[in-house]
């Protein structure tokens, strides 16, 4: 193909070149499509589909009793103070520094030794994600042949960073699906069968996607086993504040790590917490011996945030800094996340008690039982009966806020999808930030219709099995 | 590098030692010279394990401080009322205060308007798809290629919203690593510090080809062209687009097409750093003469942009990464491969900049003003220019020529000082710049071209 181009020369000079094309050898012929991101895409179907009782459970952010997104209002106050542009880049350094003490002492505590001898490398980061990317290619850089083991199941997201930074996985148990909790006992044996010194990411709250987590005293026994066999543990704390309400409740279970010595690294993500999805706030912190180590260690974390982005984007962390650093703002936030907290528990019990009505059956405990409960099977077959009662629209959030696992297979959730109009991510997680209505409404027809239930073939529960 | 962990008692492990410890353990504390005892009962026995406080970071090095920030801080810490900061890339205005563009301002009063109606749709805060957002993309592929481009047109572009220049290097080093293993990237000698950084963590090969000659503190045309051509097929080349970095000095019309003649025959890939457009000559368009000119050609080409300066967004980090292919089916596919690599790196860019961005070029009455911003902000720079060429030309006496002063373009200018010279602007002259020679003139202000011909001169001079 013979392409003619006039050229223009910038000075005022003009000149003329015929030029002609090379035939054009395809650089990205064997570049393939990816694979699309199951839940975007599902998001994707759902905004296309003009059904008006449209439900999506995979995808979203917390949404109100109104199906709206909830900003904290503190948050609207931080932006307001932030009313003029005055930001030198000069000053994004110490804004940055401000911000990383803050997350650090919400992480650890006000009065947590760490915090007040400075025996930690904090750097800011973009948001959880970002933060798990930095430390992976940190392990990477000074432990080459580690390993990283991640809890079976984990965010799909974890397997793809440290990928990503070329580091192998080796998963650990920790879901029980036959009592929807956690599997302790092969936890333990897990990290003691674990070579010595081995790399583990823990959930210290909320985990994602089961939403089941350890209790006090298994932290304790976790954090002891961690000890007899040094093992390193990497918290990925992407939801302080959102499990039971309270900030310091959430991050027990990493203070209790602390206290018993670890040298522990932590992911903070203030995507969920604050509502600042959009602005890629997060912190990566590394507790070290003292705090030449902690100078040293910043300056690798810093280095290969360098190569990666340079520095993090500041809006979001003035926001942050100055929310937390505010005592009247910290308050504001914290009642406000207390509400949020509040309302999940509140859609749980008033599912699980529209689950209990319409079978019971059926043991529905384990709904309310853990932080964020499991909805099995069952759902679904109650779902197809109300196919004329879903009224609800609900927004769906995304990775990890209230997370139910529900055990629904692929073709189950197209199912739902197709006839039911109710959106989920196509492995059947769900994950919900507002069922009221659906508990509401769901659960108040009577029983499947099994005839019109494609799948009562598969449906585990003891009442349709002779239908 | 192992921590050393004491057993002194075994420990009685039975299958379900483990839940027998949850009900009886008794767990105690004690210091004992720094590290801590654990005393736990299971099965009856007590057993004890310390673990001393070995970190296992014993051996992290602390990392070379950054040559360029590092330069800022020395500024900062120097007393002395004369000091002049030439270390940063970033734009001053004459009284050498940061600058914010009166078009982000108004934008930024505007975006706020704007986010309290969005606060109440709730959607301002939500993580943008992987991609970015819509709007900056379609904004900055037209910026940077012109709106009536055939390959826009066609669909032929792949525009992924990066962490301004750095980021969306990163996401383009990430894509050649995975499609292209093996597969080298030329970088100019030199080029901006953080270029090898970004290939080297990519796992990027990398090697040079040359640029600069400090003989005529010019381009080393026929280097470059032979460099180039010397690499093996498939090589990518990084070019910058204007201004180069560090250097200042661009190649002219008719070099571009002999560099794209000799790209094309080796079957070479360009990969374009587009950090200045508009803040070159003044004009958005002719800084980005060199990208279109190769694009005209049909060749398949990577463009990385950056919004750090010429919209003073420095550290909103907003930037993207522009893949041009030749079918529109394959830059769908380079698109999705692109966002496949950003999720385990940040999952989806930051909103804020992206919106400033957006909202001014998408805005005709903000566009143009920006625009003429944009010409003054250049303007600026070449006064600048002029006036230190002047004041050196009437100070030196020895015949050396400092016309280069005037060709070189943009930011930058290599003074051709060595590193000692270098030094001693800094320690005598309290001039601050890199240890390379490089000084940003948008540092520089009118009143204090003649101090900083005096520096120049003295150092070139008297010191080697």
């Amino acid at each position: 193909m013979i392409m003619v181009v006039m050229w223009r020369y910038f000075n005022g000079r003009t000149a003329r070149r015929f030029v002609s094309t090379c035939s054009g050898h395809g650089w990205w012929d064997k570049v393939r499509v990816a694979p699309k991101n199951p839940i975007v895409s599902v998001n994707e179907s759902f905004l296309a589909d003009p059904f008006p009782h449209k439900v999506n459970l995979a995808m979203g952010t917390y949404r109100d009793d109104n199906g709206k997104p909830f900003t904290p209002q503190c948050f609207g106050d931080a932006e307001a103070k932030i009313n003029r542009y005055t930001l030198e880049e000069t000053n994004s350094s110490e804004v940055s520094s401000k911000f990383v003490m803050e997350s650090v002492k919400l992480a650890y505590g006000n009065d947590s030794f760490v915090v007040r001898e400075g025996l930690y490398a904090g750097v800011p980061a973009l948001s959880g994600t970002g933060a798990c990317r930095l430390f992976a290619e940190f392990q990477r850089n000074f432990y080459p042949d580690s390993l990283i083991h991640l809890p079976d199941p984990t965010w799909p997201n974890h397997h793809n960073i440290w990928r990503q930074a070329q580091i192998p996985v080796k998963t650990f148990h920790y879901y029980d699906p036959d009592t929807k909790g956690l599997d302790f006992d092969a936890l333990i044996n897990d990290i003691k069968n674990a070579p010595d010194s081995s790399i583990f990411l823990l959930h210290p709250c909320a985990h994602n996607p089961t939403g089941v987590d350890s209790t006090e005293e298994q932290w304790r026994e976790i954090s002891y086993q961690f000890k007899v066999k040094n093992h390193f543990p990497f918290f990925d704390m992407a939801y302080q504040g959102f499990s039971s309400g309270d900030l310091d409740k959430d991050a027990a279970a990493l203070r209790i790590f602390v206290e018993d010595g670890h040298l522990v690294g932590c992911a903070q993500s203030f995507a969920k917490n604050m509502g600042l999805f959009g602005h890629k706030v997060g912190c990566l912190s590394v507790l070290t011996r003292d705090i030449k180590q902690a100078a040293a260690v910043k300056s690798q974390l810093q280095h290969i945030a360098h190569s990666m982005y340079s520095s993090p984007p500041i809006h979001g962390i003035l926001l942050v800094t100055m929310i937390l650093s505010d005592p009247n703002m910290k308050e504001q936030w914290k009642k406000e996340m207390k509400i949020m907290a509040n309302r999940i528990r509140a859609m749980r019990t008033t599912l699980h008690r529209n689950l209990e009505d319409l079978d019971s059956s059926f043991n529905w405990e384990h709904i309310t039982n853990q932080v964020f409960g499991v909805v099995i099977l069952h759902i679904c077959c109650f779902t197809f009966c109300l196919r004329k009662q879903i009224m609800t629209l609900v927004h769906v959030p995304n990775s990890g806020w209230h997370v139910l696992f529900s055990g629904l297979a692929p073709d189950q959730v197209r199912h739902l999808e197709k006839l039911f109009h109710i959106y989920m991510s196509p492995d059947g997680r769900i994950r919900y930030a507002y069922v009221e209505k659906i508990g509401n409404q769901f659960f108040s027809h009577g029983r499947c219709d099994t005839k019109q239930c494609k799948l009562f073939g598969k449906c585990n529960s003891s009442s349709y099995k002779n239908q | 590098m192992a921590s050393a962990v004491l057993s002194i008692a075994t420990q009685c492990v039975s299958p379900n030692a483990s839940s027998l410890s949850i009900n009886e353990t008794h767990k105690g504390k004690a210091k004992l010279g720094g590290s801590t005892l654990r005393f736990s009962k299971s099965s009856g026995r007590i057993s004890m394990t310390v673990a001393v406080n070995v970190s296992r970071f014993e051996g992290i090095p602390m990392a070379p401080p950054d040559p360029i920030l590092g330069v800022s801080e020395a500024f900062r810490a120097d007393t002395n009322d004369v000091k002049l900061n030439l270390g940063v890339g970033a734009y001053r205005t004459e009284e050498l205060q940061p600058y914010v563009l009166n078009v982000v301002k108004k934008v930024y009063v505007l975006s706020l308007m704007a986010e309290n109606l969005m606060l109440e749709r709730g959607d301002n805060k939500e993580y943008l798809p992987i991609e970015g957002l819509a709007a900056f993309n379609k904004a900055t592929a037209e910026l940077l290629l012109g709106a009536d481009n055939p390959a826009i047109k066609e669909q032929r572009v792949a525009t992924v919203q990066g962490l301004s220049g750095t980021g969306s290097l990163r996401l383009g080093a990430a894509l050649i690593e995975r499609y292209f293993p093996g597969s080298k990237v030329l970088i100019s000698a030199p080029t901006w510090g953080n270029h090898k950084n970004i290939f080297n963590d990519a796992r990027v090969p990398w090697s040079e080809y040359r640029y600069y000659d400090p003989r005529t503190v010019g381009l080393d045309f026929e280097g470059m062209i032979e460099d180039i051509k010397a690499a093996p097929e498939g090589t990518f080349v990084l070019l910058h687009g204007c201004a180069h970095n560090p250097t200042g000095i661009d190649p002219t019309p008719e070099q571009w097409e002999k560099i794209a003649d000799v790209i094309q025959q080796k079957n070479h890939i360009p990969f374009f750093d587009v950090a200045y457009q508009g803040f070159a000559s003044g004009s958005l368009d002719e800084d980005a003469a060199s990208v279109r000119l190769f694009v005209a050609r049909g060749m398949e080409v990577l463009v990385a942009q950056s919004y750090s300066k010429n919209l003073g967004l420095y550290a909103e980090r907003i930037g993207a990464m522009n893949v041009i292919s030749s079918s529109s089916e394959s830059a769908t596919r380079v698109k999705s491969q692109l966002k496949r690599l950003a999720r385990p790196m940040y999952s989806n860019p930051p909103v804020h900049g992206a919106r400033i961005v957006a909202n001014v070029v998408g805005t005709p009455v903000l566009f143009d003003e920006w625009k003429a911003e944009m010409e003054m902000m250049a303007g600026r720079i070449k006064n600048v220019r002029q006036k230190l060429y002047d004041s050196i030309s009437s100070k030196d006496k020895s015949g050396k020529d400092w016309s280069f002063i005037l060709k070189q373009i943009g930011m930058f200018s290599y003074t051709g000082l060595n590193k000692n010279q270098s030094d001693n602007m800094t320690n005598k002259w309290h001039v601050y710049m890199t240890k390379d020679g490089r000084i940003s003139l948008a540092g520089l202000s009118l009143a204090k071209c003649e101090y900083l011909a005096d520096a120049i001169i003295d150092s070139y001079h008297n010191v080697s």
